[in-house]
């Protein structure tokens, strides 16, 4: 126990700050500016794999690490979707997980966003399109903001998903 | 019989420096089987091709793996379609991987299993993705399709059906409990959920470009699968990668294995109720992979290795500060593993859970670390070595327990003589260019890539076409054979314990669904 406590100790904090937004990400502007206002940064995500090669995945569990420090952001991951106002979806989606995922959003409570993870969730990436592949994520559900990348960065992410519950900001394009 | 006698017929193949092809008809087909499973061996592999045209043969291929070799059958069958003999009595791993050759080729085994399993509703039975005819793009409105589990019948027993979509950040599969108050009586699995079609993509790239594919087939072990892929690529041309390459190859494996492990480690701990472990390891990984994105320009390493040698170079400093951090992670776990074992709560979850016995695992064909953890005491690295590990020798690691302690322990023995071997391929670094230009093959050859991944056998089968194209190829994840060992190493235990085990297995999804 002295051991666990004194390494808790030693190391401190070590926790950076969150990225800024990025407007270039958004898809499509769905929430009201009275929504947002209302869900705050108390963010609660649902990550599915709609057929991805768990590259994504790998850096999804990253923004858990005391780095990223996604809770301390207010941001946390749920077991269903029924908890969570957002999907964050990795593709491509397989022809065999296309209905899991539209299943997956309709269980999901309104109002909701879609960030679609990836190269392969953004547009198929190497997979493309298929007897097998459905490819991009936006031919399944509505997408609101999408995050290239293979994978993309925790960083990156962090930005996709807080761009997502925020304002476009003032004088951005688009 | 002994198997020596099969070995005046091999010829070579080219690729892996173990592997050997075999042409047998279909009672030499299950004798060599039997004889390789009599002298110890194992089933890294089993795939089909379909008849390229109406008359022609297809043919059943089955990659054995015995003292140190790597032997390729090869059985053709003739038209009309004929089956071809189960493996499955001898290996057992071999039953599901000739379901999923059926549902993509056509080509039937006379196993008793006549289930589909690759496939769901995306195709119908009839058509074959890899034997033609077949749509060319999905409907988004694939139907959900009836497939028939085995029930668990008798008083109390009820059904806990899991998936695909999980409760964490996991790939999806479907896991069907059949369970008596808290304990697991049966676990049957359904994968397939993430097939996406990557052996027919496979077909439509040229030979010189598959590589990048096959880094995704299974994103946690892309150095596994893209250096399997050219070394068959290699084989076939002639090509021999620079010395300074291959230690960086070499590098990038090692590198892998502590990303995983580490991520691992970390989760395994959380788990088990000890958050403190999933911070300090996930603390740990991220330093790994900020030093990797410092000196090769990737966080994860889906783009390092390319046909003729790697896509990088190391600069001098950056290879200091890559041995630096990996050094000092070393210690740092070193001070972990205290702490795990000395943790009464996290011995009590680990302990004892998820048991597969050597015996069992022997039977199964539990392969790669989990096998290591089982007494299978099978590295490649060390049995079949390939350049540089014929001059590296790594140390295996092999434990006889085969619970979660035993593979948590593993992964920390593995784990120490990960950091050693980067150190000692840091300081031995060849000098010399890192890149030979590779010449597509001109005729229609079959290559074998085989590199031991983290989590075990990493299988790569290549055929070419003879204008630089790719006729067929089959990446192999350890994760068929391991996959159906865990439906056992659960019986008997708690459902809480089921993510635990599971996890101490982490068995990939996307490498076995392709």
């Amino acid at each position: 126990m002295i051991r666990t406590l004194r390494r808790i100790a030693s190391i401190g904090i070590v926790s950076e700050p969150p990225p800024a937004t990025d407007d270039t990400l958004r898809v499509r502007e769905a929430l009201q500016q009275q929504v947002l206002s209302l869900l705050g940064r108390a963010l609660c995500i649902r990550q599915v794999d709609a057929g991805s090669c768990n590259g994504c995945e790998l850096e999804i569990h990253a923004l858990n690490n005391p780095v990223y420090n996604i809770e301390g952001l207010g941001i946390r991951f749920v077991a269903s979707p029924r908890h969570a106002d957002m999907l964050l979806v990795t593709g491509p989606v397989s022809a065999h997980m296309a209905t899991a995922l539209r299943r997956t959003y309709d269980a999901t409570p309104d109002p909701k966003l879609v960030v679609a993870v990836g190269d392969c969730g953004c547009s198929g990436g190497i997979f493309g399109e298929s007897y097998a592949s459905l490819g991009p994520v936006s031919r399944v559900i509505p997408v609101d903001v999408a995050v290239p990348g293979c994978p993309p960065s925790p960083e990156r992410l962090l930005q996709g998903i807080l761009t997502a519950v925020s304002a476009r900001r003032p004088g951005s394009a688009g | 019989m002994p198997l020596s006698r099969w070995w005046p017929q091999v010829t070579a193949l080219p690729g892996s420096p173990a592997a050997v092809a075999l042409e047998v008809d279909a009672e030499g087909w299950l004798a060599a089987a039997r004889d390789v499973a009599g002298a110890g061996g194992q089933l890294l592999a089993l795939w089909t091709n379909s008849r390229v045209a109406a008359g022609a043969p297809a043919t059943a291929r089955a990659a054995l793996l015995v003292d140190g070799r790597l032997l390729v059958l090869a059985l053709h069958i003739p038209a009309p379609a004929g089956r071809y003999p189960g493996l499955e009595e001898i290996f057992p791993a071999a039953a599901r991987m000739q379901r999923g050759a059926a549902d993509l080729t056509g080509v039937q085994s006379d196993g008793p299993d006549g289930r589909p399993w690759l496939r769901h509703a995306a195709w119908p039975a009839d058509a074959h993705p890899l034997g033609g005819g077949l749509p060319v793009v999905a409907k988004p409105s694939v139907a959900v399709d009836n497939y028939p589990f085995v029930r668990v019948e008798g008083e109390g027993v009820h059904e806990i059906p899991v998936g695909p979509v999980h409760a964490g950040i996991i790939e999806p599969g479907h896991f069907r409990f059949s369970i008596v108050g808290e304990k697991v009586l049966r676990l049957e699995q359904r994968l397939g959920y993430v097939h996406k079609g990557i052996e027919r993509r496979f077909t439509e790239l040229p030979i010189l470009e598959g590589h990048r594919l096959a880094a995704r087939v299974c994103g946690d072990s892309a150095v596994a699968f893209s250096w399997a892929y050219c070394q068959a690529v290699e084989g076939m041309s002639g090509t021999v990668p620079p010395a300074r390459a291959s230690y960086l190859r070499a590098l990038c494996l090692e590198l892998e294995r502590l990303q995983n492990h580490l991520g691992d480690l970390g989760a395994l701990g959380n788990d088990a109720g000890f958050a403190f472990g999933l911070a300090q390891f996930g603390r740990l990984k991220e330093q790994l992979l900020r030093s990797m994105q410092g000196a090769i320009g990737q966080r994860y390493l889906l783009d390092a290795i390319v046909p003729g040698g790697t896509a990088f170079d190391l600069r001098p400093p950056d290879a200091t500060a890559l041995g630096v951090t990996v050094e000092r992670i070393g210690k740092d776990v070193l001070e972990l593993r205290r702490i795990y074992d000395e943790h009464a709560g996290v011995r009590d979850r680990f302990v004892g859970a998820g048991q597969v016995t050597p015996e069992l695992a022997r039977r199964l064909g539990l392969t790669g670390l989990a096998g290591r953890a089982s007494g299978q005491a099978i590295d490649l690295r060390s049995d079949a070595p390939w350049s540089p590990y014929d001059e590296l020798r790594p140390v295996k690691c092999v434990l006889q327990e085969g619970d979660v302690a035993a593979r948590v322990a593993i992964r920390f023995d593995e784990l120490q003589e990960s950091c050693r071997l980067v150190g000692s391929i840091l300081s031995g670094l060849p000098r010399g260019g890192v890149r030979v230009a590779v010449a597509p093959p001109a005729t229609q050859a079959l290559a074998i890539g085989l590199i031991e991944g983290w989590r075990g056998p990493v299988l790569v089968a290549l055929e070419s076409t003879a204008s630089g194209g790719i006729q067929r190829c089959h990446p192999h994840d350890p994760s068929w054979q391991n996959w159906p060992v865990l439906e056992h190493a659960v019986i008997g235990n708690i459902v809480p314990d089921f993510p635990l085990i599971n996890k101490s297995f982490n068995l990939s999804y996307s490498g076995h669904d392709l």
